[in-house]
């Protein structure tokens, strides 16, 4: 029961990311038929927005896991 | 009469009377103050209004009302009713009292317009506040609420130590009156006019106004203490104490440069706690603390006298950022709060699949997702962005990453991965019940809220302290905004197909809050034994000397002493007068 349920999630999951793929695509190429007013000139940068958004994550996801590493502790650390 | 009353004191006063009501009249009593008292904030104290009065030879202003404390008048007042109305079935009388008190002292804090009263209240609200954290009765909450009393207590005694000082210094005990006199159209206000960061006074107020807004590393007393108070006291914790600090530093303290640097850093280290933190209600915490990070920055790019233009623009960012935060924040405590209530527990680790139990719970969940997130049409869209443009008018750049790196931490923590964690996957534990009514009422009104200003923010703007020429629905904002949040998802749904995004652990970790609860009780312990043992050796060593000396006057003044035994009249006289001789002889010499 649990494995299907694994296994239901993961088609789902990647099914979401084709979604979402397909998504970012039309949202990067977006940005070639309009025109921005930025305060920056990184901003004019194609996917800019996309690409720190991806960046940001993934960074944040491996900060937080070494985060982990260096101080996660037993729920009852305090009550010893 | 009502009228002389000042916003806030209503809600004290009527506290008093809960004792004598019962049952569901309580709840119904609760629910009518914050109605009776919003209703007297915009009857009888419209913008400019102030009352003075002399107490001792001091001049105190218990009522300032102008557009910048009307704006947190008015949305601790709606909160305080959707707190009230989701806090339905509390019959737990202690926190229905602390509760009243603690929105009333918060208001009163709100339009104090001297720092005698602000200190007043302050430290009501810290008071009354730690009753909701203790009402969880138990050994947890009460050893947290001890921590977070002692915080919120000190920064109280801080606050009075500064206010002293600045008296001293200054001879004034005005408060951000230089906001009341030019909250006109277009303020001059220069430098001189805010308390500043410019004596030690001003300084220990700063300090104490940062202990009560989380600044970094004076912030862990609120992940310590709001996951450990009740179902309904987190939802109440989470409006008002914060967001006071966060209005104290808007009047006292807009401009300051050093505000820019904190609030920065407030925005991002917190996300990478909330990112693992199995307590759900915790990695909110620490995300409430990202979220005052924004305003934090908001108000230190608040400079009047270099950039007056783009002030307004940041302290309206924050005015309104704390308007729409307290509804979506609100509104995710209330979710995870009723997920509490059904299941019992809130960990990460025992949690997932709810969306089957809970729909209702959910859909508002996501409500409140998005809109901290920032997505077109939900209300953080609308306020958030004035913050983030107004570092980018002053071209600090650094700044403006931060907060952009804070957006897309806030969506991958409150918008994915708590809302993922609780009502998606497999369900654990048996199936539960839907939410109750008072509750799915209380965040359904939040949602609509949230919704409502994102889709339509003409009256939030309108409500702000500064005309708003802000324009939140541009395409290039639509669009860079929507490119972030899904390359965002992407990266989540990547790393975790990949198996890189850590899976739920039931686990703590540790914070700042680790150096005063062990090495510093360590340290406290080891003096005391080292005290103990000091004291048992001193008093041992005492007791031998003291014998020794006891033993020594016995044998040479006890009764077989040399100079304790009677001796005969023959033997003296024999003394004497060999005495007498010998004197005889040294006066003939």
């Amino acid at each position: 029961m649990e494995e299907r349920h694994d296994q239901n999630d993961r088609r789902h999951l990647k099914q979401m990311v084709s979604a979402l793929g397909v998504l970012c695509v039309l949202l990067g190429g977006a940005d070639l038929v309009y025109h921005k007013h930025v305060h920056f000139d990184f901003e004019y940068w194609l996917g800019f927005y996309g690409g720190f958004g991806f960046v940001s994550c993934v960074g944040l996801v491996l900060g937080a896991r070494l985060l982990r590493k260096l101080l996660q502790r037993e729920e009852d650390y305090y009550d010893r | 009469m009502i009228d002389s009353l000042p916003p806030g004191v209503l809600l004290i006063v009527g506290a008093g009377v809960l004792p004598m009501l019962s049952g569901r009249w309580r709840s119904v009593w609760t629910l009518l103050l914050p109605v009776a008292s919003g209703l007297q904030l915009w009857g009888a104290f419209p913008a400019g209004t102030s009352r003075t009065f002399e107490l001792l030879g001091y001049p105190l202003t218990p009522v300032q009302a102008d557009p910048l404390s009307l704006v947190w008048g008015y949305i601790f007042h709606l909160a305080a009713f959707l707190c009230a109305l989701y806090a339905w079935h509390v019959r737990d009388l202690v926190q229905q009292v602390a509760a009243l008190i603690y929105v009333g002292a918060a208001l009163g804090a709100i339009f104090a317009g001297d720092l005698i009263t602000l200190f007043v209240y302050w430290e009501l609200t810290a008071i009354s506040s730690v009753f909701l954290i203790w009402a969880s009765r138990s050994e947890r909450s009460y050893r947290a609420g001890m921590r977070y009393l002692i915080m919120q207590v000190g920064s109280g005694v801080i606050l009075l130590a500064g206010i002293l000082f600045h008296y001293r210094d200054t001879g004034s005990l005005a408060f951000g009156d230089a906001f009341h006199k030019i909250l006109a159209p277009l303020p001059l206000a220069s430098d001189g006019q805010f308390l500043g960061l410019n004596s030690p006074g001003t300084a220990l107020i700063f300090l104490a106004f940062g202990i009560k807004a989380a600044f970094p590393l004076l912030h862990n007393w609120l992940q310590d203490a709001y996951p450990e108070a009740t179902v309904t006291g987190t939802v109440y914790l989470s409006v008002f104490t914060t967001k006071l600090a966060v209005y104290a530093l808007a009047r006292g303290f807009p401009g300051t440069g050093i505000l820019i640097g904190i609030g920065a850093t407030m925005a991002v280290f917190p996300l990478f706690y909330a990112a693992i933190a199995n307590d759900l209600r915790r990695a909110m915490t620490y995300i409430l603390n990202n979220q005052l990070g924004f305003m934090v920055t908001g108000v230190g790019l608040a400079n009047f006298a270099r950039h007056p233009e783009v002030a307004q623009l940041a302290i309206n960012g924050t005015a309104s950022h704390a308007f729409a935060h307290i509804l979506y924040e609100g509104l995710l405590f209330m979710a995870l709060g009723a997920v509490l209530y059904r299941s019992g527990t809130i960990r990460g680790s025992q949690l997932g699949g709810l969306y089957r139990s809970m729909p209702w719970t959910a859909a508002f969940c996501l409500v409140g997702a998005a809109s901290i997130s920032a997505f077109p049409l939900f209300s953080g869209f609308v306020t958030k962005s004035m913050i983030v443009s107004a570092a980018a008018e002053q071209h600090q750049t650094a700044v403006w990453l931060a907060l952009m790196f804070a957006s897309v931490g806030v969506f991958l923590v409150a918008g994915i991965r708590i809302p993922a964690v609780t009502f998606l996957g497999p369900q654990r534990g048996p199936r539960l019940a839907e939410a109750p009514g008072w509750m799915l009422a209380a965040m359904a009104s939040s949602a609509a809220f949230c919704l409502l200003l994102g889709i339509w923010p003409a009256p939030l703007y309108a409500l702000l302290p500064y005309p708003v020429e802000y324009k939140p629905y541009t395409a290039a904002h639509v669009i860079t905004q929507l490119q972030l949040l899904a390359f965002t998802g992407l990266a989540f749904a990547t790393l975790k197909l990949r198996g890189l995004y850590p899976v739920e652990r039931a686990a703590i970790n540790l914070d700042s809050d680790w150096f005063f609860r062990k090495p510093l009780p360590a340290v406290v312990g080891g003096l005391y034994r080292w005290g103990v043992a000091l004291r048992a050796g001193v008093s041992r060593v005492g007791e031998a000397v003291l014998v020794e000396a006891l033993t020594w006057v016995k044998k040479h003044c006890g009764p077989p002493g040399l100079l304790g035994r009677s001796w005969s009249t023959g033997g003296m006289v024999i003394w004497a007068a060999m005495l007498l001789g010998a004197y005889l002889i040294l006066y003939y010499l």
